[in-house]
């Protein structure tokens, strides 16, 4: 048969179904084949808070978006280009994002009248054959049947063929983008090596899935998207939370230090311990403690024994060690704090993202408790700033907040991974008995010109100290309620976490002019939605700038020299308003804040439509 | 890390003195607990830079900023879980631990069920005086029904806590009580708990005499010690009273006493450290003393039992995944599925 082939400059698509279909699964074989093929593109899964909520439900809708291309990607993508659903449930769930003429690829097995009632359609109504979405093209497959034909005589269960239905799809979806098989192919060797019925079967439906495509009469079109042009190099695809996993790795390795990581589970914050749990041969230790009071704790006792102390949560574990923190800071030891945002308060939005836990990284504590703050703003940059966490903790002997949130840490992009020989050293300062005083005393808070102290471990001859969570002398370490000795230690901490400022890089812009009417200032995962809309709005010959700020606390020095060169300043956040009262505390700007509380982030074009809108006024 | 190359093994107890005053008020049996500890320590052979004091927060809990060796007071109830840490990072460290009742069995009570069944090699020393200290005398998880406090004037309605079944539940695999007051016996019960391998938890009866004093004074005082306690040691029947005149028997599971005279010492229960089973018999030897046909309250070590340690465990899973090749971090960051542009 001839059919047409179409090209396009980028394409976003949506995989959804029920939480059973195999949808994530779907979605990342159809990335990976893209990412190998030389596509940009940059992912986004969206699972549904109940690990098997009822079938056919809306809240049993799992998502994986998609956004490929061979111009430079941003974001997973506004709208889609194209939604594939499983059941009814998922059409109804995600309708609202495709873009008007877009196409819908529906299994019409999942739109039967069980799965129209559980997804609440009035009754004798079908999506599918009433004409409500003439706006669309729509293309209704039984896969179910095709499936199941394409097993016929392979004695399995039905359980075991309906369970391959996923693969008809991204057979289909291979074939309707014009790239190979082989890459999913040899997937499905690797992940069912144990069982050759399993293999045979999967790679059936998805042979059979691509066949379909290719011999229908009615898909006339294919779609090409040619290789992006990226920086020469090799490239890798990559997780926002395995990139801090093997950053992590990365670092203790970088500064010669053992790898202690205590945790507690939590979404989405667990896959970096699934991660680092299958490392040891990097000699790392894992410890699953048993909330995260004690996960916390186990890293600072880890780290006073010498180890890197990493720990790692989301907002409502965060918010149970807190007064350990306060302890890391009052021993002055290092601890590499990561936080996972999700939406909150309390549970929230679990599966959700946000950004909504700065102020608690920077202030939620008792007392006067300055820690270093900084966050990743995609996927694969959680690899150098948890790096970067490590250096600043190590170097500088205080604990250090890395912010990441479920949408990086999730997320997918692809990364022109570093040699190892490239990355940054980090030179840990341990006492040695050199370290004592000319009268043989030995002082474990003297200060460096860092105002860090020296890493005094157990085992040191000569060293034998005590360390606390009381107020402390200066120097000496030892209690003290001396009031005049308070104050000083209080204005020494913070000088301490201030004087960070000058062993960080500058303030850079990102885009746009250096002095103008509009600033974009943003921080952590809004990087790819700020940037595609600045980059739009330049192109359209807008006065526009984007400033993306790692380094939350402190601050870099220029930045507020970069503020004050701007007449407006508008900072887009996934929160009720946080860097924007930190930026107007500090600088007195007159910053504006954009926010979006919604659990989802922003969109480009919500960004651009606020450009527009302030640069009209 | 720093290699560690001559060790000190020969130090004094008064090497161990640090050049801070003790803060704890005079006539607090804390004083004394010091005191045994530092008299033992120099006697195990274990290198002065390898012992670890960790704390929480408590009167008791100030003890590491009496010991001239490596020490960290932490946070209330949280020293468990730093000391699990740190021996994870760090087994080859001498661990010691010093909680009170209030810091380990209310605030810090998660913490310590889960040390004790990972058993981590760390000493625990809970110094129960059914009280809170620190913060002025309120009624503790250890306090008995109906005792008068500032937080409890009319009598603390709360069931208490009886720490050694408490411990030996949570899958402990060395429990064992002393007493401040008995300085002889606080020495042998110390190092037999450093002999264990494995979470020693040693609750050590504490006299708090500005806010609970005399909590254990039938135990400690001369006139009713003899009658009151049982001293137990593995092998030997359970005998006690002024004369060492009374002996317990086991009927069934049902511990009675009985006269010596008349009676066979062969038929009194014979202690075994390694029974489970009767070591939590014997941690409920722990009627109200004033009660008629009480039972004497046991001292010594109640049960032992070898069991992997949770870092050992650790070590071997990172020795087994390292025997197959130490991690390559090119490998690592170049994963399994790469493309190249030119
Ligand atoms: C998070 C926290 N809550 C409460 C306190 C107050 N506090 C300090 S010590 C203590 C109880 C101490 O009792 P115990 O552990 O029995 O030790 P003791 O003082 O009797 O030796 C309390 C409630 C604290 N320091 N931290
Ligand atoms: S309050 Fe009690 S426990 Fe605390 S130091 Fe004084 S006597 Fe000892």
């Amino acid at each position: 048969m001839n059919k047409t082939i179409e090209l396009k400059k980028d394409v976003t698509i949506l995989f959804a179904g029920d939480s059973g279909d195999g949808i994530q699964l779907t979605g990342t074989q159809f990335t990976n084949t893209n990412a190998l093929f030389g596509n940009d593109l940059s992912t986004f899964p969206n699972f549904p808070a109940e690990i098997r909520a009822p079938q056919g439900t809306l809240a049993g809708v799992s998502g994986f978006q998609l956004h490929f291309g061979s111009i430079e990607i941003y974001t997973p993508g506004d709208d889609c280009d194209v939604l594939v659903v499983m059941n009814a449930a998922a059409l109804k769930a995600n309708l609202k994002q495709l873009k008007q003429g877009g196409v819908i690829i529906a299994n019409i097995d999942g739109f039967d009248p069980k799965n129209l009632k559980l997804s609440k359609y009035p009754d004798g109504v079908n999506p599918l054959e009433d004409n409500s979405l003439a706006n669309y093209k729509v293309f209704k497959l039984d896969i179910t049947k095709m499936t199941k034909a394409a097993l016929a005589d392979s004695g399995l269960g039905i359980k075991e063929i309906d369970r391959t239905k996923n693969m008809f799809v991204l057979g289909f979806i291979l074939w309707m983008y014009n790239r190979s098989l082989d890459n999913s192919l040899n997937y499905i060797k690797e992940q069912f090596k144990k069982k050759p019925e399993i293999v045979e079967a999967n790679t059936k439906v998805l042979k059979a899935g691509y066949h379909f495509g290719e011999t229908s009469e009615t898909f006339m079109t294919r779609y090409q998207v040619e290789k992006a042009t990226m920086k020469p190099g090799t490239y890798r695809n990559i997780m926002g939370n395995q990139a801090t996993a093997l950053g992590l790795i990365a670092a203790a390795k970088k500064a010669g230090l053992q790898l202690f990581y205590g945790t507690y589970p939590i979404t989405p914050a667990s896959d970096i311990l699934h991660e680092l749990s299958k490392h040891k041969k990097f000699g790392v230790k894992t410890f699953q403690a048993e909330d995260e009071i004690a996960a916390v704790a186990s890293a600072i006792g880890a780290s006073f024994g010498g180890a890197l102390g990493v720990t790692a949560s989301s907002g409502p574990g965060i918010a149970l060690k807190g007064e350990a923190i306060g302890l890391a800071l009052m021993l002055e030891l290092p601890l590499v704090l990561i936080n996972v945002q999700r939406g909150g308060p309390s549970t929230g939005l679990p599966t959700k993202t946000e950004q909504a836990d700065l102020l608690q990284a920077i202030y939620g504590r008792n007392g006067e408790s300055p820690v270093a703050v900084i966050a990743a703003q995609s996927p694969s940059d959680c690899f150098d700033t948890v790096i970067e966490a490590t250096r600043l903790a190590v170097e500088h002997m205080l604990p250090v907040f890395f912010l990441s949130d479920g949408y990086i840490a999730n997320g997918a992009e692809p990364w022109k991974f570093p040699q190892s020989s490239e990355l940054p050293t980090i030179k840990p300062v341990f006492a040695t008995i050199n370290s004592k005083t000319e009268d043989g005393k030995y002082l474990p808070y003297k200060r460096d010109e860092k105002l860090s102290r020296e890493w005094a471990i157990p085992g040191t001859k000569g060293l034998e100290h005590r360390i606390g969570g009381i107020e402390k002398e200066h120097e000496t370490g030892n209690i003290s309620y001396d009031p005049a000795n308070h104050e000083f230690m209080v204005k020494m901490r913070q000088a301490k976490v201030d004087k960070i400022a000058d062993y960080i890089p500058l303030q850079t812009i990102d885009s746009g002019g250096a002095k103008g009417k509009l600033l974009i200032v943003g921080w952590g995962s809004t990087y790819g939605s700020i940037t595609a809309a600045v980059k739009q709005a330049l192109a359209e010959g807008l006065e526009v700038s984007h400033v993306h700020i790692k380094y939350l606390n402190p601050f870099p020095k220029n930045l507020g020299e970069i503020l004050n060169n701007f007449d407006k300043i508008i900072v887009p956040e996934m929160n009720n308003g946080q860097l924007v009262r930190l930026l107007r505390d500090k600088y007195l700007v007159p910053a504006q804040g954009f926010n979006k509380i919604k659990g989802i982030p922003f969109t480009a074009k919500e960004i651009k439509d606020k450009i527009d809108e302030v640069l009209a006024n | 890390m720093t290699e560690i190359t001559a060790t000190s093994t020969a130090y004094t107890s008064k090497e161990l003195v640090t050049d801070q005053d003790v803060r704890w008020c005079p006539g607090c049996g804390d004083y004394s607990i010091l005191k045994q500890v530092q008299t033992v320590i120099p006697e195990l052979g274990i290198p002065k830079e390898q012992l670890v004091f960790v704390s929480g927060i408590g009167c008791s809990s100030r003890f590491p900023y009496y010991m001239e060796t490596f020490g960290m007071h932490s946070i209330h109830g949280r020293a468990t879980a730093i000391a699990s840490g740190l021996k994870a990072a760090r087994p080859d460290l001498s661990v010691w631990l010093v909680t009170g009742d209030g810091d380990a069995l209310s605030i810090g009570g998660n913490h310590l069920i889960h040390l004790l069944r990972r058993n981590f090699d760390v000493n625990v020393l809970l110094f129960n005086n059914q009280i809170y200290g620190l913060t002025k005398g309120q009624y503790s998880p250890t306090s008995e029904k109906g005792k008068v406090t500032k937080s409890s004037p009319m009598g603390a309605i709360d069931h208490p806590f009886n720490p050694l079944a408490l411990c030996l539940g949570a899958e402990s695999t060395f429990i064992a009580r002393s007493m401040d007051r008995d300085p002889i016996h606080l020495r042998t019960i110390l190092k037999r708990a450093n002999q264990h391998k494995g979470t020693s938890m040693v609750e050590i009866y504490q006299n708090c005499n500005v806010f609970n004093d005399g909590a254990f004074e039938v135990f400690t005082e001369k006139s009713s010690k003899a009658e009151e306690t049982l001293f137990i040691e593995h092998g030997q029947p359970l005998v006690f009273g002024a004369n060492k005149n009374k002996g317990i028997k086991l009927d069934g599971f049902k511990p009675t006493i009985v006269e010596l005279e008349g009676n066979s010492v062969n038929d009194l229960w014979i202690h075994d450290e390694t029974d489970r089973v009767k070591a939590s018999i014997l941690t409920r030897f722990f009627d109200d003393p004033a009660k008629e046909g009480h039972l004497p309250r046991p001292f010594g070590v109640f049960y032992t039992e070898n069991r992997f340690t949770y870092e050992e465990a650790m070590e071997q899973q990172l020795q087994e995944s390292l025997s197959k090749g130490e991690g390559d971090l090119d490998a690592l960051l170049r994963g399994n599925n790469t493309w190249t542009v030119a």
